[in-house]
């Protein structure tokens, strides 16, 4: 498999975002960034199946606008990842930050652990197009605000509970399942609370089992998580109570 | 003319949206850090600010001065020198005083006057009263002489600012000469009031500052509230309400953080009527006070003063801030890869919630230390 090694200490987002791309188009099925300091847009906008990993502190918005391409991030990452995805996959070995995944459109975002405020805000869905966003801990305020489509899966492992307010304000669109307690003043008054069906249930086992592969053998919140050992059971299914919240204030 | 549009984007595509980056550092053991860790920290982030403002502030750097306030002052001109030289002269006893130190570098052009001055109260003035006493001298230099600015009148500590890249501004300083146990940075990306010399962050009175990122839509509301309790605000900038609201609630009234928290950036009605009982009495009571500090808009700031570093996000955290620990250091940012850069292994990190303060305070000197063995 090709190869390609970039030491990226010391060089500008723009430079390095160009050598990736690069490095990309000339046919590489790999690239592998090292001493990454918080270069911004990693990945932005390419559109080649190829396979990036970040070692290193990657800078806000990486995978931004990202149509095909696997990131992987051996630590934590910032705000905005994923913002406005198409397609590929974003595997990040510890915590993210804010707005994570905002209007995303499509692709898979696995996150070991925590994330910040604002989680899947306007993650949209069309067609076969279904965005699918886990994360392994636990989420801050407004997770899944607006939401307009796409599955959001929150496993609350690593103990930190589940304090978020907000989750799901002005949601139209979509589905979050959340294992383990959720109050009901914790959620947007366009949410509605469900068992998950079979379907769910279905889903569930697969993208846990796809969580343990990514995750079961390092050594942050996903540790050991052999199959099986999350269970299926114990989620709660948030799902949009209408179509168009805001009709009534707007549309009159 | 130098089109500074080409050298800030040597690409060309266009506006730059950005916003400010904050930066502290604090060994909460009391040894001290050197001013060019947080330069490294906000070159990295670079990209928050746009060159129109950059400052420092940094604890523990006079320890030969450690009882006098040390003024920090920046003229526009050698008559607001003449007369606020003379005020200071009738007011303190002027213990020593000389230019502020600093290097002529290419990226900074255009700085005022910057001179230092350490003060004694002169006898006649209660121990007790004495800050009260710098605080009301602070204003009438600020309002009374023109071209002239207090940047900081703290003991042992001092605000470094200006207009230029944070990281400009510390060589511009020579900050890499001062070492102290607490240090804070701010990049600038003025958005609302004009880049200028006494508008960069840190904002400062007495040994306490705060740099922000966001802006106060509360801010006359805020002004007109402090205005009564004898505070002018004359920087042009939003950002000088909390200094001075910090000043009110911590200073005077002697409020802890915590309390200082739920004033500022208050939990939301809804979220007290789920309160206890008293904790309900006790937000409900903050608000009657204190509603006119109640900072709207979105912020995150970050608040010193002599053994204290406080991060705080507004209640539903609009902007950015991360908070870390290795070993006695804590770190806040508004970016992780700020921290890693000048700490790559951390003990934890973490996004503190809206409105939940982190603090990080000086330990008090441990007997073991003493003892060789720590």
């Amino acid at each position: 498999m090709s190869r390609f090694v970039i030491n990226a200490r010391g060089v500008d987002q723009r430079d390095l975002n160009g050598r990736v791309r690069a490095a990309a188009e000339a046919g590489n099925e790999a690239v592998v960034l090292r001493n990454v300091h918080g270069q911004r847009y990693i990945g932005t906008s390419l559109r080649k199946p190829v396979k990036v990993d970040v070692y290193g502190t990657p800078g806000n918005d990486l995978g931004a606008f990202m149509d095909g391409p696997t990131i992987e991030v051996h630590g934590n990452a910032q705000d905005g990842l994923g913002n406005t995805m198409n397609s590929g996959e974003i595997i990040v070995h510890g915590g993210a930050g804010d707005v994570l995944a905002m209007s995303m459109r499509g692709g898979r975002v696995f996150v070991e652990g925590n994330v910040g405020y604002r989680c899947a805000i306007h993650l949209k869905e069309y067609g076969s197009k279904v965005p699918v966003i886990v994360i392994g801990g636990t989420a801050q305020d407004f997770f899944g605000e607006y939401m307009a489509g796409g599955r959001v899966v929150l496993l609350g492992l690593g103990g930190d509970g589940l304090a978020a307010n907000f989750i799901g304000t002005g949601m139209h669109g979509g589905a979050i399942f959340i294992r383990g307690r959720v109050d009901p003043e914790q959620l947007g008054k366009e949410v509605g609370v469900a068992e998950p069906d079979e379907a769910d249930q279905a889903f569930l086992a697969g993208v846990i089992e796809d969580y343990r592969r990514r995750f079961g053998r390092g050594r942050g919140a996903g540790r050991g998580r052999g199959a099986g050992q999350i269970p299926t059971e114990g989620f709660v299914k948030l799902y949009p109570r209408f179509l168009r919240p805001y009709g009534r204030l707007y549309a009159q | 003319m130098t089109s500074v549009a080409k050298l800030q984007n040597p690409y060309g595509d266009g506006k730059l949206i950005e916003s400010c980056g904050l930066f502290g550092m604090m060994d909460t053991s009391g040894r001290p850090l050197r001013g060019r860790d947080i330069l490294k920290a906000m070159a990295n982030m670079r990209d928050r600010g746009n060159g129109l403002g950059g400052g420092f502030a940094a604890y523990g750097i006079y320890p030969e001065f450690r009882e006098e306030y040390a003024f920090h002052l920046m003229y526009e001109h050698e008559e607001g020198r003449k007369r606020t030289e003379a005020f200071l002269r009738s007011h303190f006893k002027v213990v020593h005083h000389e230019a502020i130190p600093h290097r002529a570098t290419a990226e900074i052009d255009g700085a005022p006057i910057l001179r230092r001055y350490f003060l004694r109260v002169e006898k006649g003035v209660a121990r007790a009263g004495q800050d009260d006493y710098v605080v009301k001298k602070v204003m009438a230099i600020n309002t009374g002489i023109d071209g002239a600015y207090v940047f900081s009148s703290g003991k042992d500590m001092g605000v470094f600012k200006g207009v230029g890249y944070p990281e400009d501004i510390g060589r511009y300083y020579c900050l890499d000469d001062y070492e102290g146990y607490l240090w804070v940075g701010h990049s600038r990306f003025p958005t609302n009031t004009p880049g200028w010399w006494g508008g960069a962050h840190p904002f400062s009175i007495l040994d306490w500052t705060v740099v922000h990122n966001g802006e106060l839509s509360s801010y006359d509301t805020n002004r007109w509230f402090l205005e009564m309790y004898g505070y002018a605000c004359t920087m042009q900038t939003d950002t000088e309400v909390l200094a001075y609201g910090v000043d009110l609630l911590a200073r005077r009234h002697r409020l802890p953080v915590e309390t200082l928290a739920a004033v500022f950036a208050p939990p939301l009605w809804e979220a007290i009527d789920r309160m206890s009982e008293r904790e309900r009495r006790r937000h409900a009571t903050l608000r009657a006070t204190f509603g006119g500090l109640l900072m709207n808009g979105p912020f995150s700031i970050i608040v010193a003063h002599h053994g204290e570093m406080i991060g705080l996000a507004d209640r539903i955290r609009l902007r950015p801030l991360v908070a870390a620990r290795r070993g006695d250091l804590v770190f806040l940012s508004s970016e992780e890869s700020a921290i890693r850069v000048i700490s790559p292994k951390l003990d934890a990190t973490w996004i503190p919630s809206g409105g939940e303060p982190v603090i990080a305070r000086l330990r008090p000197v441990a007997a073991e230390a003493v003892g060789g063995n720590a």
